[in-house]
């Protein structure tokens, strides 16, 4: 199959490029995934670079991103390929007397009228893609089946024009945050990768990687702090996109040593329910 | 290899993972492409092939922990190696780890000594000298011997009692501030507790890692991959329990009625397909020329019942009154309205708690502290609960009300007062009762929940998370 990594060392040194931190797991699965040509479900909390991981890999490895981002009451027409029926009435319309009905079926079922969504527009690419199936746990389970189809085969039937079939194996990402149980079949099909909050080391990294001019110094605190703070028993804890967001609010503020007052006063940025803030705020002035 | 490997995969099974024929073939095509003595991504190519869901994966940790890592990356997995090899090979690398190189050298060492290491090693944060100290630890600590028929915990226990861990917390801020480097503000030394907290976490994993590998040595790993056999969170008993099992289903808990929700919802919306709106089509057909081709339906919203909980949290059923109410809670958009009752002997209302914040723990714990449940000796008296109840609030259910009554129905040979659950029913939309005892006990000694279930409209056992979200999500 695929041979775009020699080694799982390489997709990790090569993420690290592109500047995304991946740990074993995220390097051995994405490593696999090309070798095995199977689809990847990454499965975790909000906020943890599974959607990143995917726009990273196409990155790294020189692909387009194709993405299909899933919401409830997604179906085929969305997904796959739709007829533009509006120009196919007006063909219709247009032609009344002179053609024949055969003749005119033929061409209103032509590539001019189709219209073509991001599953088809992956298997159709002669040049190379990613595709990223975002959020995949919003839709209905037939259109889970539809992927499923899509995924075992890499061939997608249409009647009026036939089978196409991919002309490479594209890399497949599909991200969950788990508000459903998404079926055996789809599941048996796929790589399973469960991305959960870094560990301090990895999640420090990632803030002296994405923020600009931030000290060590300060990552250390802050990936120190927010390690403490999810360990505590909250609603939401903080994702690394609110550890982000929070580094960058301390830059702005000009502060390089964070103390217990800053620390209560933005964590806000960090955590989003009220109950958790005091909950945190609390526990950060007391010394246990 | 391959006898490993089949092994392997038998154990997951047993251990409750779902694992296809085709995942198993998956598998094995996997680990071709890694190479072997790269553990790490070993155990991924695994994982990834063969766990599709993410809280089943402590428990594939532990039979992969049994099976490939407990021998050390030193030791090379080979293609055509069998179960027996495995072993032998096991017990030759504990003989030569007792006595000489590694942990040997500490042979001599008193125990204060010990300590003292061990104190700055954590202080250093030197992980390959906790590991040595591990090691050490469990041979000079845990008594263990071949053969004995005793669980890991009975050893890790002994070893932990002779650490004192607990103490090590003091001790290492008191050998800070004699090297004259305390920490200067609070937050400051809170950050480095927990720093230390979670060194001695992974310096206690490593002596469980210890215990367990040479448990394996001495009895195989299939012998201890079934005394390591844990349920999975979502088959932990309630009644049961224990206070780790506890916190899995806690972490479990969230996630599960996130997914209930969403799942709820979805139901609200798509349930039925209503009749033609008629107005709603002929609207979108003007896109077409007039040609009705997108028909549009009415969705009917079924209304959302009215919801009252009452629940025994005495003892024994206390976690299952807990995670019920929780679970109740943490949904309750799905219902037009909550109540909630909780009792032993006699019976206070709790509703104000869980309104008073959007924080269920602590509601829960308010719950637990402040609630007026007992009447006269705090052994559960439902029928005298039922009756208080009905006199304070029988006037407030009615035809929309739904009734949940949770509990063991041991009366303790209490009159039942079983008219009270009749009266219910005739008023109600719904009475149901929900058992986390198996359904084999029930009805026997005290417990006289069959009395009190001809009176509803069915009675749950409710053992497990399982089991409780499928009663829920039936209900919403
Ligand atoms: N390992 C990582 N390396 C670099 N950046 C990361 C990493 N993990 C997360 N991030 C950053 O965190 C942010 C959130 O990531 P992303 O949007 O991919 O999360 P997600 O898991 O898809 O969340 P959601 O479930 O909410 O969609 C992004 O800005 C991403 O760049
Ligand atoms: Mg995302």
């Amino acid at each position: 199959m695929g041979n775009r990594f020699d080694s799982v060392q390489a997709v990790r040194d090569g993420l690290k490029k592109v500047n995304y931190l991946a740990d074993d797991g995220i390097a051995s699965v994405a490593f696999l995934a090309d070798r095995l040509g199977k689809p990847v479900l990454v499965e975790g909390p909000a906020g943890t670079g599974k959607t990143q991981l995917a726009k990273s890999i196409a990155d790294l490895t020189g692909a387009r991103l194709i993405r299909l981002q899933c919401y409830e009451g997604l179906d085929e027409s969305k997904a796959l390929y739709e007829w533009n029926y509006k120009k196919q009435l007006l063909r219709i319309q247009a032609d009344k007397k002179s053609d024949t009905w055969s003749e005119v079926h033929d061409d209103i079922f032509s590539e001019e009228f189709l219209l073509t969504r991001p599953l088809l527009e992956a298997i159709r690419a002669d040049d190379p893609v990613v595709l990223l199936i975002d959020e995949v746990d919003r839709v209905e389970v037939e259109t889970e089946a539809l992927l499923l189809e899509i995924l075992s085969e890499y061939q997608v039937s249409i009647p009026e024009l036939g089978t196409i079939t991919a002309r490479q194996i594209p890399l497949v990402f599909l991200t969950s945050n788990n508000t459903r149980e998404l079926s055996e079949a789809l599941k048996r099909r796929c790589l399973y990768l469960h991305v959960d909050y870094p560990d301090m080391d990895r999640e420090k990294e990632i803030v002296l990687t994405k923020v600009d001019g931030i000290t060590e110094h300060l990552a250390d605190q802050i990936a120190r702090i927010v390690r403490s703070i999810r360990q505590l028993d909250l609603k939401k804890a903080p994702s690394v996109s609110e550890t982000l967001d929070w580094a960058r609010t301390l830059m702005l503020l000009g502060i390089e040593h964070i103390d217990a007052e800053q620390a209560k006063e933005t964590l806000h940025i960090l955590l989003k329910y009220q109950t958790d803030i005091a909950k945190a705020a609390k526990e950060l002035s007391s010394d246990k | 290899m391959l006898d490993l490997m089949s092994g392997f995969v038998a154990e997951l099974r047993n251990a409750g993972l779902p694992v296809s024929l085709t995942e198993n073939l998956d598998a094995m095509e996997a680990i071709k492409q890694i190479p072997l003595e790269d553990r790490e991504a070993f155990k991924w190519a695994l994982g990834a092939t063969l766990v599709k869901n993410g809280a089943h994966w402590r428990a594939f940790e532990t039979v992969f922990e049994v099976y490939f890592s407990l021998r050390g990356p030193e030791y090379a997995l080979k293609d055509d190696e069998d179960a027996g090899d495995f072993w032998r090979e096991m017990q030759e690398q504990l003989r030569q780890g007792e006595g000489k190189g590694g942990a040997g050298a500490m042979d001599s060492l008193t125990q204060e000594e010990l300590m003292n290491l061990l104190m700055r090693a954590l202080m250093d944060g030197d992980q390959a000298m906790m590991r040595a100290l591990a090691k050490q630890a469990v041979q000079r600590f845990a008594g263990m011997e071949p053969g004995r028929p005793v669980g890991g915990t009975y050893y890790l226990y002994r070893t932990l009692r002779n650490l004192d861990l607990d103490n090590m917390m003091g001790k290492i801020e008191q050998a800070k501030s004699d090297d004259g480097q305390p920490p200067i503000t609070d937050l400051e030394r809170r950050l480095e507790n927990d720093e230390m907290q979670h060194r001695i976490e992974q310096f206690k994993q490593e002596i469980e890692a210890e215990i367990r590998r040479r448990l394996v040595a001495d009895r195989g790993a299939e012998a201890m991959a079934k005394t390591l056999r844990k349920p999975l969170p979502e088959d932990v008993e309630f009644m049961h329990a224990s206070r780790d099992e506890m916190q899995s289903l806690k972490k479990a808990l969230y996630p599960l009625t996130r997914k209930l929700a969403a799942r709820l919802a979805r139901k609200r919306r798509h349930g039925r397909k209503g009749p033609l709106d008629f107005r709603n089509t002929v609207r979108h057909s003007l896109n077409y020329g007039g040609v009705p081709a997108e028909p549009k339906f009415k969705y009917p919203r079924p209304a959302k019942p009215e919801l009252m909980v009452v629940a025994d949290i005495s003892g024994s059923v206390a976690a299952f009154a807990r995670f019920t109410l929780m679970l109740v809670y943490a949904i309750q958009g799905q219902f037009s309205k909550v109540r909630s009752f909780v009792f032993i002997d006699g019976l206070d209302e709790v509703t104000e708690y869980f309104k008073a914040t959007e924080d269920i723990t602590e509601a829960i714990h308010r719950v637990n502290t402040e609630a007026d449940v007992v009447w006269v000796d705090g052994h559960s008296d439902y029928g005298h609960a039922f009756e208080v109840f009905w006199e304070r609030y029988g006037k407030d259910v009615g035809p929309k009300t739904t009734v949940l009554l949770l509990g063991d129905a041991r009366n303790n040979y209490h009159a039942a007062q079983s008219w009270v659950v009749r009266e219910m029913k005739h008023r109600a939309r719904h009475v149901y009762w929900l058992n986390p005892e198996p359904r084999s006990y029930w009805n026997t000694g005290d417990s006289i929940v069959g009395e009190y279930g001809s009176h509803t409209d069915g009675v749950y056992e409710c053992r497990n998370l399982r089991q409780l979200e499928a009663f829920v999500e039936k209900l919403a």
